[in-house]
C-alpha cells in the first residue's frame, strides 16, 4: 500500500508533464487574437463620405489594388499620433482609407484639418456598425487588404514607425507584386 | 571583449557545474572523502565564474554596447541608469543568467556555510544542485544565449517595455528569484536524503534555515509584485489570479507548508515523507512557474516572447528533474516512515491541518491555472479562470485554515488541550464576534466582509494572546514577564510576527475588495469630484517632457491642498503609452487618481479610485517576511553557530544507505 501511495506523484507528474507539451507540439500561439476575417473578404458596407460631395467609402472600392484601412476616430489619442506617419505613408504611395469610428463628423473634419488629411477616401461610420463586421476591437486599428478585397492583416493599437517599416510596407509590397 | 570573456566564463560554469554534479556523487556511492570534499570547492568556483559572466553582460548593458543582440534588443542608450542595469533581467535571457546566478549563490552558500553537515549529505546536497545547474546552463548556452553579437550594431536599441522602467522591476524579479531559486536547496537536500535513504530530526533542522530563507525571499517578492501591479498598471488592482502570478504562489504555498511540516519532523520525528515530497513539489512549483512565464502556452502579462523550442527545453528539465525526484521518491520513501503516534489535539495535530489546508489551496490554484491549457488541447475551446473561481474555491479553505492558525500555537506537543487553548481564546472570539456582527448590522457590511475582519481580528487578538501567555504578563510579576520576553526565542517571535503579518494581510484585502470606492467620469479643468468624503479638483493637464518619454500630466488637488500629479506617458523608442498613477497613501485607504483619453473639447476622462486599507496588504506581506528574518536569525538555526553534538554523531555514524 505504502509503495502505490509513494508512486502517486510520480504518476501526477507524468500526467503534468504529457498536459503540458501538448500546446507545445501543437505549435499553439495563445497570444493571438485570430481575426474571424484573416484571409476572408471584407464585409460588404456602403459608408457615407464625411463631407457631402467627396467619395465615402464601400467594399466595392477595396477591390483593384492593395490598400489599407485605417480605422480611427478623434476622441482617440493614438489615433492622433499616428496621423503624421500615415501621411508619410501616403506620401510614401500607399493607399490609406479611413473609417471614421464612432465619431461626430463634425469633430472628425476639425481633426484632420488641425493634422493633415492622410486618407484618400474617408467612410463615416457613425453607429460602428461597419467596425463590428471587420471585428474591430478598440481604436485605432489597420487592415492590410489585397487587391481582391481580402483582408491579409490586421494591426491593433497605433501604427508605430516599427509596425509600418517591419510590417505593413514590406506586406503591400508583396501584394503589389 | 569584456563581452566574450563572459560567454567563456558562461561557458566554464557549465563545464565546472558538470564536475559538481558528477564527482560527488561518485565520491558519495563510494565513502571517498577526497571526492566528496571536492563538492564545495567546485560550487565556489561555479559562482564565482557566474559572477564574471552576470557582471559581462551587466557592462554590456550599462555601456550600452548594441553589439551585443540581446542590448539592442532590449535597452536603449537614453535610459536611465537604474533600468539599463535591471533590463539585464527585464527580458529572457539575462533573466535566465539571474536564474542561474542565483542557483549557483545557493549552491556556494551550502558550501560555504554546511560546514556542521555530514559529509555524504553534503556532498549530495552540493552535487544535485550542480545537476541542475547542469540543466540550466545548457539550456541558456544552446537556446537562450545572453551574449549573443549582432552585425552590424544598430546605432540604438529597442528599449524595454516601458513598464517594466520601474523601480518595481528592478526589485521585484531578483527577490522573486531568490525565493523560487532557493527552494532548489531544500529540493537537493531532499534528493541528497533520498539518496542517503534517511531523514531525522537533524536533517529537518539543517533544511529548515533553507527553507525559512526562501520563503522570505518569496514572500517579500509576491508582495513587491502585487505593490508594483497595483501603482504600475493603473487601475489599483493587486492581485489577479494571472497564471504567472498563481505559478509563484504555488511554490509560496508549498514553502510554506513545508516549513511547518519540518518543525513536525524536528520535534516528533514524524510525517517525514510528506516532508520530503513537499521538499520536492516546492521546487517543481518553481520549475513549473519558469516554464510557463517562458513556453508561452498561457496568455499572461509576464509572459517573454514565445518561443516553443525554448518551451520544450524547460519541460525537458522540469520532466528530469520532478521525474527523476519522484520517481526516487516512490523507491525510498516506504522504507522511511516511523517516528512517533500522534493525537489530532495537538501541536503538531495543529501543523498536519495547516499542512492539509495549504496543500489543497495549492492544488487549487493548479488546477484553475492549468484548467484553460487542458480544455483547450481537449476540445479547443478558449476560457480563462478568474477570481470567480479562486473566490469560490481557495478563499473557503483560508477560513478553517485561519482559525486553525490562531489556535494551534497554544496547542502543546504531543497531547494538547483543546478546552484549555480556547479558554484562552474567549477575548480574542468576543472581539472577533463582535466586530463581526457590528460591521454587518451597524454599517450594513456585507457578510463576506464581516467574515473577513472577524477573522482578522480573531488571528490578531490570538498571536497577542499567544505572546501575552508565554510571558505570563499579568500573572507574574511584571519584571518576570519582562524577563521572559527577553529570553524568549527568536523564532517563537518570528512565527508571532509572520502569523499577525497574516492578520495585517487580510485586513488590507478585505477592506480594499468590500470598501473601495471609484469614480470614472469625464473632467474638464475647475471639476470637483467627490469621493469617499474627499472632495478632489481637477486642475487640468500640462506637459512634460521626461528622459526617455513625453509625459501629460493631470493635476489634482484635494481639500488639504495636497496635490496628485498622474501622468500619461509615451515612449517613442518602443511606440508605447502608460498610465503613471498619483497615489496618496494612508492607513485608512489611499486616494489613486489616473488620467485616461481626452474627451471632447478640453474634458478628459478621469479615474479616481479610493482603495479602502490597501496599504495593510503590503504591510502584512512585508511583516510575514519580517517574521521569517527573525525567525532565521534564531540562534538554533543560525548556520555554523554550534549545534548539539549528539544528534550530529548520530547522523554522521549511520550514513549508510
Amino acid at each position: 500500500m505504502r509503495r502505490i501511495l509513494a508512486l502517486i506523484p510520480l504518476l501526477a507528474a507524468v500526467a503534468l508533464v504529457a498536459a503540458l507539451a501538448w500546446p507545445i507540439i501543437e505549435g499553439r500561439n495563445p497570444q493571438e487574437l485570430p481575426s474571424v476575417l484573416l484571409d476572408k473578404p471584407v464585409p460588404a458596407f456602403d459608408l457615407p463620405a464625411l463631407t457631402p460631395g467627396e467619395p465615402g467609402l464601400a467594399s466595392s472600392d477595396l477591390k483593384g489594388k492593395p490598400v489599407l484601412v485605417n480605422v480611427f476616430a478623434s476622441w482617440c489619442a493614438p489615433c492622433r499620433a499616428e496621423i503624421p506617419r500615415l501621411m508619410a505613408l501616403a506620401g510614401e504611395g500607399v493607399t490609406v482609407y479611413g473609417l471614421a469610428y464612432k465619431d461626430d463628423p463634425e469633430a472628425t473634419r476639425r481633426f484632420l484639418d488641425g493634422l493633415g488629411n492622410p486618407y484618400e477616401r474617408i467612410g463615416v461610420d457613425r453607429d460602428g456598425r461597419t467596425a463590428i463586421e471587420f471585428g474591430v476591437y478598440g481604436v485605432p486599428e489597420t487592415y492590410v487588404i489585397d487587391g481582391n478585397g481580402v483582408i491579409r492583416h490586421r494591426h491593433v493599437g497605433e501604427v508605430t514607425d516599427r509596425v509600418a517599416d517591419a510590417t505593413l510596407v514590406p506586406l503591400l509590397g508583396e501584394l503589389a507584386k | 571583449m569584456i563581452v566574450e570573456l563572459g560567454h567563456l566564463a558562461l561557458a566554464a560554469a557549465l563545464v565546472v557545474a558538470v564536475f559538481q554534479a558528477v564527482v560527488p556523487l561518485y565520491g558519495a556511492a563510494r565513502r571517498d572523502a577526497t571526492l566528496m570534499a571536492l563538492a564545495q570547492p567546485a560550487a565556489l568556483v561555479q559562482f564565482a565564474a557566474l559572477i564574471i559572466a552576470f557582471g559581462a553582460l551587466t557592462h554590456a548593458f550599462v555601456t550600452s554596447d548594441f553589439s551585443v543582440s540581446n542590448v539592442a534588443s532590449n535597452s536603449h542608450s537614453l535610459k536611465p541608469l537604474l533600468y539599463k542595469v535591471s533590463g539585464v533581467w527585464g527580458n529572457h535571457e539575462g533573466s535566465m543568467l539571474l536564474w542561474v546566478l542565483i542557483l549557483s549563490l545557493f549552491g556556494a552558500a551550502v558550501a560555504a556555510f554546511g560546514g556542521n553537515l555530514p559529509e555524504s549529505l553534503r556532498a549530495r546536497t552540493i552535487a544535485v544542485q550542480g545537476l541542475i545547474g547542469v540543466g540550466f546552463l545548457a539550456f541558456i548556452l544552446f537556446t537562450s544565449n545572453p551574449f549573443e553579437r549582432v552585425v552590424p550594431p544598430p546605432i540604438d536599441g529597442r528599449g524595454l517595455n516601458p513598464l517594466l522602467q520601474d523601480i518595481g522591476l528592478a526589485l521585484h524579479p531578483p527577490m522573486l528569484y531568490l525565493g523560487y531559486v532557493g527552494l532548489s536547496t531544500t529540493f537537493s537536500f531532499a534528493v541528497a536524503a533520498l539518496l542517503e535513504g534517511r531523514v531525522d530530526p537533524a536533517w529537518a533542522r539543517w533544511v529548515r534555515p533553507w527553507t525559512l530563507a526562501a520563503w522570505v525571499a518569496l514572500t517579500a517578492g509576491i508582495t513587491l509584485g502585487s505593490g508594483w501591479a497595483y501603482y504600475e498598471l493603473g487601475w489599483g488592482g493587486w492581485w489577479f489570479w494571472d497564471p504567472v502570478e498563481n505559478a509563484s504562489f504555488m511554490p509560496w504555498l508549498a514553502a510554506t507548508a513545508l516549513l511547518h511540516s519540518a518543525i513536525v519532523v524536528e520535534k516528533r520525528d514524524a510525517l517525514k515523507s510528506w516532508t520530503i515530497l513537499l521538499a520536492l513539489i516546492a521546487f517543481a512549483l518553481s520549475l513549473l512557474g519558469t516554464f510557463l512565464v517562458r513556453s508561452g502556452v498561457l496568455t499572461s502579462v509576464h509572459a517573454f516572447a514565445v518561443d516553443p523550442e525554448r518551451g520544450m527545453f524547460i519541460l525537458a528539465l522540469l520532466a528530469v528533474a520532478i521525474g527523476g525526484s519522484f520517481a526516487l521518491f516512490a523507491w525510498r520513501a516506504p522504507t522511511m516512515e516511523g517516528g512517533g503516534v500522534f493525537r489530532p489535539i495537538s501541536r503538531e495535530g495543529g501543523l498536519v491541518l495547516n499542512n492539509l489546508l495549504t496543500a489543497t489551496g495549492a492544488a487549487t490554484v493548479l488546477i484553475g491555472t492549468l484548467y484553460p491549457l487542458a480544455l483547450e488541447t481537449v476540445t479547443g475551446e478558449k476560457v480563462s479562470v478568474g477570481p470567480p473561481f479562486y473566490d469560490a474555491t481557495f478563499v473557503p479553505l483560508m477560513v478553517p485554515l485561519i482559525i486553525v492558525v490562531g489556535i494551534g500555537p497554544l496547542l502543546a506537543w504531543k497531547r494538547g488541550d483543546l478546552a484549555g487553548a480556547l479558554h484562552n481564546l474567549w477575548a480574542a472570539a468576543i472581539i472577533a464576534i463582535s466586530l463581526g456582527m457590528a460591521l454587518a448590522w451597524l454599517q450594513g457590511a456585507p457578510v463576506g466582509a464581516a467574515l473577513g475582519m472577524a477573522l482578522a481580528a480573531w488571528l490578531g487578538v490570538a498571536v497577542i494572546t499567544e505572546w501575552v501567555d508565554r510571558v505570563r504578563l499579568f500573572r507574574v510579576p511584571f519584571s518576570t514577564s519582562v524577563a521572559r520576553a527577553t529570553g524568549l526565542p527568536r523564532a517563537a517571535y518570528g512565527m508571532s510576527f509572520a502569523h499577525l503579518g497574516l492578520a495585517v494581510f487580510i485586513v488590507g484585502a478585505v477592506g480594499e475588495t468590500y470598501f473601495s470606492h471609484e469614480v470614472v467620469r469625464y473632467a474638464a479643468a475647475g471639476d470637483r469630484i467627490e469621493i469617499a468624503g474627499h472632495t478632489v479638483q481637477f486642475n487640468g493637464v500640462s506637459e512634460r517632457a521626461g528622459p526617455n518619454y513625453n509625459a501629460q500630466v493631470g493635476t489634482f488637488v484635494l481639500e488639504t491642498g495636497e496635490r496628485l500629479e498622474s501622468e500619461r506617458r509615451f515612449y517613442p523608442a518602443e511606440g508605447q503609452q502608460t498610465t503613471e498613477a498619483a497615489i496618496r497613501v494612508r492607513p485608512a485607504g489611499d486616494l489613486y487618481t489616473v488620467l485616461g483619453e481626452p474627451a471632447e473639447g478640453d474634458q478628459w476622462t478621469i479615474r479616481i479610485y479610493y482603495k479602502t486599507l490597501v496599504v495593510w496588504i503590503w504591510v502584512g506581506g512585508f511583516l510575514m517576511a519580517f517574521g521569517g528574518l527573525v525567525s532565521l536569525a534564531d540562534r538554533r538555526l543560525r548556520v555554523g553557530a554550534p549545534t548539539p553534538r549528539r544528534p550530529m554523531a548520530v547522523a554522521a555514524a549511520g550514513g549508510d544507505d
